[in-house]
Order: C-alpha cells, then sequence, then structure tokens
C-alpha cells in the first residue's frame, strides 16, 4: 500500500531531521516508535505524518526505554522499524540498545547529538556521544555507525543504515548532531526505482529446520518473524544457535565472538570515508558530522596560507577505520582530529596512529561550531 | 477385579505422552520452578484455553520479561520472547502493530510488570493496545531472592525489609481499571478452571486485558512470612477467596491474612488502538 | 458422596473410568494433585525418583473418571489421566 508515497522523489530545501526521516522512509521504514526530544522532535513529527501514507504505523511511546523495544518488537513482527533520540534519550536506550545486538535485530536509531552531559544544552550543537555508541551498552559487542555531515547526506546514511541493518542483522545507529540536523539545504531523492527497499534476509528453512542464530556462509544469520510458525525462542540471556540461554563460559564465548566477527570480518564492506588531497599532504585533518563542514573551510583557508594539508572525513565512525589510520600515519606528518569534545574518536585516531605520526586534537565543549581559524592555527602547528 | 495401577512413565522420552506435550519445548524440560511453585499449573490452564479457543499455535506469540515467571517464554513452543527486564509489554506492542495477526501474550510477573515496567502498564492500557497481559503475583522477586516488591502487602517480610514492608502495595486490578484496560480479572493458581475460562475469554478479546494470578512462591516469599507450602498456601486461598464477579477494584485490596477477592473486574469492549486510532488516522490519509 | 441419594437415572448414566499416567521423573512431590483429586484417588508413593521425591500413585485407581483436574493442577507436567474408552478394559491392565 502506498508504494508510490514511499519516496519522495524531487528536489527539496529540507533539513536535516527531514531528510532523515524521508531516508527512513525511502528505505521502507513501516514502525516509527519514538519520544519527542530536542533536535530529533522533527523526525518523529514528520514519520507521523509519512508513515501512515504507506500503511505504517507511528507510535509516540510513554518513553525512550519503550521506544526501544517497541522497534524491536516491530522488526520481529516483520517490519522494518526506527527510532529517533539525542543524548539523554540514548542513554535510556542503551541497555535494550545491547538487547536489539545480542537478539541480531535490524533496525536503526538515529541520535542527533546536543551538548551535555546530563540535559545539558538541548537546542545546541555537540558530538560528544561518539564513544557512547561504541561502548555504551554493557557487555561486549560491535556496532556500525554512521556520521552525516549534510541533510543529503542524513537522507542517504539513513537510507544505507536500513539495508545495513538487515545486511548484518544488527542495529545501526546514525550519529548525527544538531546542526546538521536543523540546518536546511538541497536534497534530491532519485525516483523510487533506483531506491530499492533492501530485502529482509528471511530464510529459506522450513520449521524444524531453521535456527534463529545459526551462521549462514556469510556469518551472519537468517532472519525470519513471528507468526511464520517457525516457535523460535529468543532471549537476552546468552543463547546457543537455538536461541536457548546457555549459561556457561563456552557459549559466552562463542556467542560474543560471533557478535564481534560478524562486523568484523566485513569492515571492508561497510567502511566508508571520504579523502580529501590526502596524497603529498604533511598534515592531515580527519573529523565527522558537522565538524567536517568546518574543516573543508580551514582546509582552504590553510591551503591560501601555503600548507599541504588534506582531510580524512568518517562516515562510518564505528566500526573504526583502524587499518586505514595505521596505514595513513606512516605517510603524514600528523593527524589533526577535529571534534565537538573534549576527545572520543581522537583516541581512537592516536592508538591507531601507533606514534608513526604526531596527533593533535581542536576540541571544543558543544554549543557552537569550531572556528575554522583555532583549525588552522594547531595545522600550522602540525606541518612544522 | 484386578485393579490397574498407576501406569508410570519413566522413560524420559515418553514424556512427550503428556497431552500437553507439544505446546512444550520439551529439550528444556523440567523446568526451574520449585516444587510446589504455581507457575506450572498457570501454565497448564493457559495451553489448555488456548487449545480450547481454537487458536492456530502458529498466531501465538509470547513475551515474557526477567523473573520467575519470566521464564515462561522459554518453555512454551510458541514464538516466544524473553526481553528484558521491564519492557515484554512494549516489546509486545511493537510485534503486535507490525502483525495484527498474532494473538500476542505478556506473561510476567509483579515485579517486572507494575515496578519497572509500571509505565509500559499503564500506557499500553491507556492505549488499548491488542495485548493479553498475564501477571503472575507472588508478592515478591522470587527470581532474585525475595526482595520486596510494589505488590508486597504490608507487615509481610522479605529479604529487603526485614522490619516487614509498610509501603501501600499496587492493586492490579484497580491500577488495569483506572488505566483503561478492556478486560480485567483475577484468580489464583487454584482456581484453575476458571482461570482456563478467564485465559479463553481473554484471548478471544480485543484491547489490553489484563489477568492477575495470584501464586505461591515456596522457596522465597512463603519461607519469610513462614506460610508454608505451595500446598498449604493453596489452602489458604481456598479459605479465604471470594470470587465476585463486577466488584469494584477498588475493595480488591490485599492484605496479610486477609480476604482475596478475585473473579472478572471489568468486561468491557472500548475499540483497541489498531481499531481507533490507526483506523481513524487512516480514513484521514485515504481523503488527501 | 453419602449426603446425596442415588440420582434417578444412575443406572443410565455411564460413569467415564480413567487411566492415570505419572511421569515420574518429573514429580517434584508438591501433593497438588493428591489435595485435590475430586475422587480422592491418589497418594504419594512411599518409593522416591532420582530428585528424591515421591511421586503419586493410585491408590483407588478404579474411581478415576478422568476428570482431567491433576492434568490441569499439577505444576511439572507430571500427571495426566486417559479416558477408557470401553468398560471392559477397567479390568484389563494396560500396555506400556
Amino acid at each position: 500500500m502506498g508504494e508510490d508515497k514511499r519516496v519522495l522523489t524531487g528536489e527539496h530545501f529540507l533539513n536535516g531531521d527531514h531528510a532523515s526521516a524521508e531516508g527512513a522512509m525511502a528505505a521502507g521504514c513501516k514502525f516509527f516508535g519514538g519520544y519527542p526530544i530536542t533536535p530529533s522532535s522533527e523526525i518523529a513529527e514528520r514519520m507521523s505524518e509519512r508513515l501512515p501514507e504507506v500503511g505504517g504505523i507511528y507510535v509516540q511511546m510513554e518513553d525512550e526505554l519503550a521506544s526501544m523495544n517497541a522497534i524491536l518488537g516491530a522488526a520481529w513482527g516483520g517490519w522494518k522499524s526506527m527510532t529517533c533520540t539525542s543524548g539523554p534519550g540514548f542513554s535510556l536506550m542503551m541497555e535494550n540498545l545491547g538487547l536489539g545486538i545480542v537478539l541480531e535485530t535490524p533496525t536503526v536509531l538515529v541520535n542527533i547529538q546536543r551538548g551535555g552531559p546530563s540535559t545539558g544544552l538541548p537546542t545546541l550543537v555537540g558530538q560528544a556521544d561518539m564513544m557512547q555508541a561504541r561502548w555504551g551498552s554493557h557487555g561486549d559487542y560491535e556496532i556500525i555507525a554512521l556520521a552525516p555531515s549534510s541533510p543529503q547526506e542524513m537522507f542517504d546514511h539513513t537510507y544505507k543504515a536500513f539495508a545495513l541493518s538487515e545486511q548484518f542483522r544488527v542495529p545501526v545507529l546514525v550519529m548525527s548532531d544538531e546542526c546538521v540536523g536543523h540546518m536546511t539545504e538541497k536534497v534530491i531523492i532519485p525516483p523510487a526505482d533506483e531506491l530499492p527497499v533492501y530485502p529482509r534476509r528471511y530464510t529459506k528453512k522450513k520449521p524444524g529446520e531453521y535456527l534463529p542464530f545459526e551462521v549462514t556462509k556469510d556469518g551472519i544469520p537468517d532472519m525470519v518473524k513471528a507468526g511464520d510458525g517457525y516457535n523460535i525462542h529468543i532471549t537476552g540471556l546468552t543463547h546457543d544457535d537455538r536461541g536457548y540461554p546457555v549459561i556457561n563460559a563456552e557459549a559466552q564465548d562463542v556467542m560474543v565472538r560471533h557478535l564481534m566477527d560478524k562486523i568484523n570480518n566485513n569492515r571492508d564492506k561497510i567502511i566508508e570515508v571520504e579523502e580529501i588531497d590526502i596524497e603529498g599532504a604533511d598534515a592531515v585533518i580527519v573529523s565527522y558530522g558537522i565538524s567536517s563542514r568546518t574543516c573543508y573551510r580551514a582546509l582552504d583557508m590553510a591551503r591560501e596560507a601555503g600548507l599541504k594539508v588534506g582531510m580524512y572525513r568518517l562516515v562510518t565512525v564505528w566500526p573504526f577505520p583502524e587499518q586505514q589510520i595505521r596505514d595513513l600515519a606512516k605517510k603524514v606528518k600528523a593527524l589533526v582530529m577535529v571534534e565537538l569534545n573534549f576527545g572520543q574518536i581522537y583516541y581512537e585516531v592516536e592508538r591507531c596512529a601507533c606514534g608513526n605520526a604526531a596527533t593533535y586534537l581542536v576540541p571544543h565543549a558543544g554549543g557552537d561550531i569550531h572556528d575554522p581559524a583555532e583549525i588552522v592555527a594547531v595545522l600550522k602547528e602540525a606541518v612544522k | 477385579m484386578t485393579r490397574p495401577d498407576v501406569e508410570t512413565i519413566v522413560d524420559p522420552m515418553d514424556a512427550e505422552k503428556h497431552p500437553m506435550s507439544r505446546f512444550l519445548r520439551e529439550d528444556r524440560m523440567p523446568h526451574i520452578w520449585c516444587s510446589s511453585c504455581g507457575l506450572g499449573t498457570t501454565l497448564t490452564c493457559f495451553i489448555m484455553a488456548t487449545v480450547e479457543s481454537g487458536i492456530d499455535p502458529k498466531d501465538m506469540a509470547v513475551v515474557s520479561g526477567i523473573g520467575c515467571t519470566g521464564r515462561v517464554a522459554g518453555y512454551l513452543n510458541f514464538d516466544s520472547f524473553h526481553t528484558t527486564h521491564g519492557r515484554a509489554i512494549p516489546f509486545a506492542t511493537g510485534l503486535t502493530l507490525a502483525n495484527p495477526k498474532l494473538k500476542v501474550v505478556v506473561y510476567s510477573g509483579d515485579g517486572d510488570l507494575v515496578a519497572i515496567g509500571g509505565n509500559h502498564f499503564i500506557h499500553a492500557a491507556r492505549r488499548n493496545m491488542d495485548i493479553l497481559c498475564v501477571c503472575v503475583n507472588n508478592f515478591t522477586y522470587g527470581m532474585t531472592g525475595g526482595q520486596a516488591g510494589p505488590t508486597t502487602p504490608i507487615t509481610a517480610k522479605a529479604t529487603t525489609a526485614p522490619y516487614g514492608s509498610f509501603e501501600y502495595p499496587f492493586n492490579i486490578p484497580y491500577l488495569a481499571v483506572a488505566s483503561g484496560a478492556n478486560y480485567v480479572a483475577r484468580w489464583t493458581a487454584l482456581h484453575m478452571r476458571r482461570l482456563k475460562n478467564s485465559f479463553q475469554e481473554a484471548l478471544n478479546k480485543k484491547g489490553f486485558r489484563v489477568i492477575e494470578i495470584i501464586s505461591p512462591c515456596p522457596t522465597a516469599y512463603s519461607r519469610k512470612n513462614r506460610l508454608g507450602t505451595g500446598l498449604d498456601v493453596l489452602k489458604y486461598y481456598h479459605a479465604n477467596s471470594v470470587i465476585q464477579h463486577g466488584a469494584d477494584p477498588r475493595d480488591a485490596n490485599i492484605e496479610m491474612g486477609g480476604k482475596l477477592v478475585v473473579g472478572k473486574f471489568l468486561d468491557i469492549d472500548r475499540p483497541s488502538y489498531r481499531d481507533y486510532v490507526t483506523e481513524n488516522i487512516a480514513k484521514q490519509v485515504g481523503g488527501r | 458422596m453419602e449426603f446425596w441419594r442415588k440420582p434417578l437415572d444412575a443406572d443410565q448414566v455411564k460413569v467415564p473410568h480413567g487411566q492415570i499416567y505419572v511421569i515420574k521423573e518429573r514429580c517434584k512431590g508438591c501433593s497438588f494433585c493428591v489435595e485435590y483429586c475430586p475422587r480422592d484417588v491418589l497418594e504419594l508413593s512411599d518409593e522416591f525418583n532420582k530428585k528424591g521425591y515421591h511421586p503419586p500413585v493410585a491408590a483407588r485407581q478404579e474411581d478415576c473418571v478422568a476428570c482431567g483436574l491433576c492434568e490441569l493442577i499439577c505444576p511439572e507436567f507430571a500427571i495426566y489421566a486417559e479416558l477408557i474408552e470401553d468398560e471392559e478394559e477397567a479390568t484389563q491392565k494396560p500396555e506400556v
């Protein structure tokens, strides 16, 4: 129903949040369970209007805890689902993000980051949830997180997040920020036939043969939905292939390794970066999200000042491009991290640089974007 | 006439001859519940009701939380989901909205549903979600050793209430009725056939249905409060239950040593979420 | 039963008979079935199962009417009664 409404083809002037909602619609999202929180509420608002047009359902849940669980339930009911939130809600979703990871449920969580910690700066930008995206839920696991830097990317990355979540049977995070979420720019949405709905990897096995967590050839289990007669049992407890809880160290080893291998063995299929003028550069900026927009300006200013600099923009922040940074560090004098926090992804860069390049951080407490002149000043230091 | 003896089934493989066997995950039996725990009894009634209601087992989906009652999902041979503490109801919400064909049953305990899950309980009732919410109330957090909970009666002892609990407990039928449920009933584990009938009635209704089942916890609650074995507690239920269909739930508070008002408190047909919300929106979208 | 006179159509009504089956190793000796069987058919045996509980035995098997209460009340899914179809079979030992 409403296939013609799924993709809003055309050239639009959209704010980032709305573009993200359109990306979700184009990906075939049918269920949104969320809670209003600045600066992500616009996604919820847009979804509440658009979802009924395709026969989907929008439910404003009573809190973020319910939201995270409702989207997992909807996924197991057979629909593509998503939620959106900001810092405080992100913290509330952590336990059940872990449930989604362990149940290997495809779903999408968009975090429009704002100044933190705690209630912080509800209407102003921040990028300080990046480590939380990776380590926020308790226990060992791997996650996929994308970082859009424009409304166009809000559309593209949200659309892609759904595909990645289905491909790897894992919740995928879209780590945006208030600036990108609230800025209005041109967004081009292609025709529907260029934006297919990524099909869920439903099993071809019959009931009795199918195991909910049995890895297939590419290392990822096939999916089913409730009501198809498979009589699955799945649990948040450590479990085996059958989904039944097994409480011992051996089962834990198998399950946790699987959750991590699923992502780590497929890094080349997941990791995406944008390289600008890396060849021959003395110093390379590493950035993502809104900070990378500031860095484009900083790069121009630095080049005018005669510096040989480039940028390595992270499109996927997690899994972190470790090997790529290791290789890059051997070719350049310095890596300059620009992010709206006091050092989060910076430590990943420093770790992977292994001392082969000097690493610098241009921090910011949040609430505003960097002054490009600040970045240029550090670049000048870095190229010496 | 020779008296034929009880046919004793010794071979565990023959356990599958039990009439309810096809609804149990035999590879996980025997279950973990204690001797004379009432949970198994609530489960037999539930299974019997499912059979007699004629529902296709494929369409049953059971969601449970954490706790002894939460283990129910692991033993039922339907699509079953063992989620996190308190979050069975929102998970069930997503499940029923995405797949309205499913008969979604949330089967969880008092602490899981009205303490940590309290917010979800009242909102799902308010929204009249198509969920049958089975709350097995043993007045304690049994799995973790017997801590006091939101339904622990006044003066009852618990591991975290060594001087007795003096917090006013929830009256679950009252809470459910006030929040907007379509069907509210309370039985004890002893009222098997009436419980089975309630299950059957509820399974065939729409909207948010709540069945509270008072059940013994011999290892934690009963020991702390010197109530004896599960059998002693069942005898207490026998002597002290008062069946009052249509009673005012305000009069159904539970006190130590007091009467237990059981029966069907409410049975109405307010349109469910899907019938009301989704349909009203769909009408407007179609008109655009 | 001693307070009720015999129903007038007692000779026309066929009282059903049931055969009780106990899954011995599942029983946890709670005694629910023994206590609540409406015909007082069951008793706890003297023998032990592997867990150390006394599973039930039928003290008065011929009184069983296959009402199904033991099946419904047993929390362990350890006991059930099957309706014996033919009256004559009630006198024969059923096959394992």
